[in-house]
């Protein structure tokens, strides 16, 4: 590694330290700032009895100081304090319990949707203009328009509700299966379209054609040459399609009651449980701006003849 | 071959060889084409795009029956049919199937009179669903439209002055975007949109922004702060780079002076990216905004988005699958044909774009 690709991974990793950092201070103060505070609202408190509570969660304390006891706290311990609605549980234990069941829904779909991406983009690449990469451009399209919280309550009312198929409750591991369908497709849709267009690139470059003159076999061919320069660009995608699922999973955990990270999310915004808001968006967001940092880095050590700048 | 030739050669030419040419001569001479302008050119491409044609033609027709339909349709979005002043509420009016009647509308038709009837049905509050559908999409349409133009303009304010000025400033406003760019933002949109709603609802209360409601106004300005910065980033390389062009350079050396540099340069060629980008930003617009509506975050009840009926249609989905599917068709299909007619637009008008 050349001390320019080091250079610029250092500069990125700078630039996700302070994401991460603006990410926690605008959720800080954008919480700090709603009127009333977090205890009104509720039933009637007394005077004596809201300032007991707010000794409690330290916020008699000047709002500067808050915002660094926070910020101290998660950087040393993890810890994003107690939630508000759910009394006894902290905000890290509810997000690591959530997080369980969502790591496996979006791991599943990102993996489903890479296989079936790259084969049906390659497979649509080689049968060019044929009735087949037409139909699959065609379906990609779709797909690739068609919200993901539509996508999954059209499965819903198709398998769950019409056809009695799958379960519509997401709590099994059978009932995973719409969800993971649901966060996959615009992945797997977008995946395709991405290979087909680097592959068809790649199979018009020069080095093709002289391995095809020295008389290498064509299944050598597609997968030592083509298909492995044909997925350099896919890598970029890693990051936003962490971004899609996570975003997607906030709908897709409603529509089927999933008891993940995305549905504890929303839940907590309808009921006002900010310790809870905060500490979910900051670690999502960490996550995905890791995940940008990670495809990044991975795009510039894989390909060497891209310009750093 | 050779005798021929100099024979031909020899032949003495015409007297009137050397004359000036006669009026029906010269115009004869003169192939007359009518100038194509830029804009011109533009559209004789995207009309020869079957694909990006019917996307516009299909969008034109939702726009206008969102705007038209509701000034004649007999039932308003928010009348719930079966609340009549002084009398108890007729639940015969909640969720009827599509094409189906209330009690009182049945009385009605056996009377003789003509009912008008209820196309999709009606919700579970006994509004007309047809109307709700219309007018949802007329609010994710001008939802999106404008969300478009503040982030146009927020975007081309600061794109340019980053642009035009260089130096520190651009350095300074470039870092901001980076940043900005890299929040992940549909995270940082339901954090605003979700504390916006609690803060500006007794803000607007009692002005004339009250009847636009508090989520629409925080979802514009979510959209005013954080999804400027792909614009700000487009329109300040478009000025640093068509700043350094041959043809700018070509045209300073024939003499071509400052004005005439930007006016026939410059903006032409930045216009076109701008607008493609306004119209590819609709669509990702109305997606933000029904996906906000879905969590419960849009537009304010009663008022409907495609989104939030949606949304509410969910609990019913085992009984009234119908509410959902219409709602989503629309939204696929004006999020699709936007699409669609944003890459014709792209093609037509700035080629280069194309990856």
């Amino acid at each position: 590694m050349s001390s320019k690709t080091l250079l610029y991974i250092l500069k990125r990793m700078v630039l996700a330290v302070l994401t991460v950092w603006v990410v926690i201070t605008v959720t800080f103060f954008v919480m700090h700032a709603v009127p009333g505070g977090p205890f009104v609202g509720e039933k009637a408190v007394s005077p004596a009895a809201q300032a007991a509570l707010e000794a409690k969660y330290g916020l008699d304390k000047p709002t500067s100081q808050q915002y660094l006891t926070y910020l101290s706290d998660i950087v040393t311990r993890l810890d994003f304090g107690p939630s508000l609605k759910q009394r006894g549980r902290t905000v890290t234990d509810i997000i690591a319990e959530g997080m369980r069941t969502s790591i496996k829904l979006g791991a599943v779909a990102a993996f489903s949707a890479l296989a079936v991406g790259v084969v049906l983009g390659a497979v649509a690449a080689l049968r060019r203009n044929t009735v087949l990469d037409r139909a699959v451009m065609v379906i990609t399209t779709a797909f690739v328009s068609m919200p993901s919280f539509i996508m999954g309550t059209l499965l819903l009312a198709l398998f769950a509700v019409r056809l009695r198929i799958l379960p519509a409750n997401g709590t099994t591991a059978q009932g995973l299966i719409l969800p993971i369908i649901t966060l996959a497709l615009y992945p797997a849709a977008y995946i395709t379209r991405l290979t087909r267009s680097s592959m068809l690139d790649v199979l018009g470059q020069d080095y093709i054609r002289t391995a095809r003159a020295k008389g290498v076999s064509g299944v050598k061919i597609i997968f030592g040459h083509a298909l492995k320069n044909a997925m350099i660009p896919v890598i970029t995608y890693f990051g936003p399609m962490l971004a899609y699922i996570v975003t997607g999973s906030l709908v897709v955990e409603r529509i089927f009651s999933v008891p993940g990270i995305g549905r504890a999310f929303v839940t907590s915004i309808t009921n006002r449980d900010y310790p809870m808001v905060m500490g979910t968006t900051i670690v999502l967001a960490t996550l995905i701006v890791v995940m940008n940092l990670v495809s990044d880095i991975l795009y510039k050590v894989v390909d060497p003849r891209i310009n750093l700048e | 071959m050779e005798a021929e030739k100099a024979a031909v050669n020899a032949a003495p030419l015409p007297e009137d060889a050397f004359l000036p040419a006669s009026a029906e001569e010269k115009a004869y001479m003169v192939q007359m084409r009518p100038a194509s302008t830029f804009f011109r050119d533009g559209v004789k491409r995207l009309v020869k795009n079957k694909v990006a044609l019917v996307s516009f033609i299909v969008i034109v027709l939702i726009t206008l029956s969102s705007i038209v339909i509701p000034m004649f349709w007999p039932y308003a979005y928010d009348n719930m049919l079966g609340v009549a002043p002084g009398r108890p509420v007729d639940a015969s009016y909640n969720n009827l199937a599509p094409f189906a009647y209330g009690t009182t509308e049945q009385r009605q038709m056996e009377a003789g009179e003509a009912v008008f009837p209820h196309i999709f049905g009606t919700d579970s509050s006994g509004r007309d669903y047809f109307i709700r559908v219309v007018y949802g999409t007329r609010i994710s349409l001008a939802v999106g439209f404008f969300a478009s133009i503040i982030v146009l303009v927020i975007g081309m304010t600061i794109g340019s002055i980053a642009g035009y000025c260089g130096g520190k400033t651009d350095l300074i406003i470039m870092r901001i975007v980076d940043i900005i760019y890299s929040l992940p933002d549909m995270l940082m949109v339901i954090l605003l949109a979700s504390v916006l709603k609690q803060t500006l609802a007794p803000l607007v209360e009692g002005t004339v922004l009250e009847r636009i409601g508090s989520n629409i106004i925080s979802l514009f300005i979510v959209f005013g702060v954080l999804y400027w910065v792909s614009m700000a980033r487009l329109i300040r390389g478009q000025i640093l780079s068509l700043r350094e062009q041959e043809y700018v350079l070509a045209s300073r050396a024939a003499g071509a002076k400052g004005g005439w540099i930007i006016r026939k340069h410059l903006l032409p060629n930045c216009i076109s990216v701008v607008i493609i980008s306004t119209a590819l930003q609709i669509p990702s617009a109305i997606f933000t905004e029904s996906y906000l509506s879905f969590l419960g975050l849009g537009v304010n009840a009663p008022m409907p988005s495609l989104g939030s009926l949606a949304s509410d249609a969910l609990n019913g989905i085992t009984s009234f699958p119908h509410r959902l599917i219409i709602p989503a068709v629309v939204i696929s299909l004006i999020v699709l044909s936007l699409n669609l007619f944003g890459d014709g637009l792209r093609d037509a008008f700035d080629p280069k774009l194309r990856n």
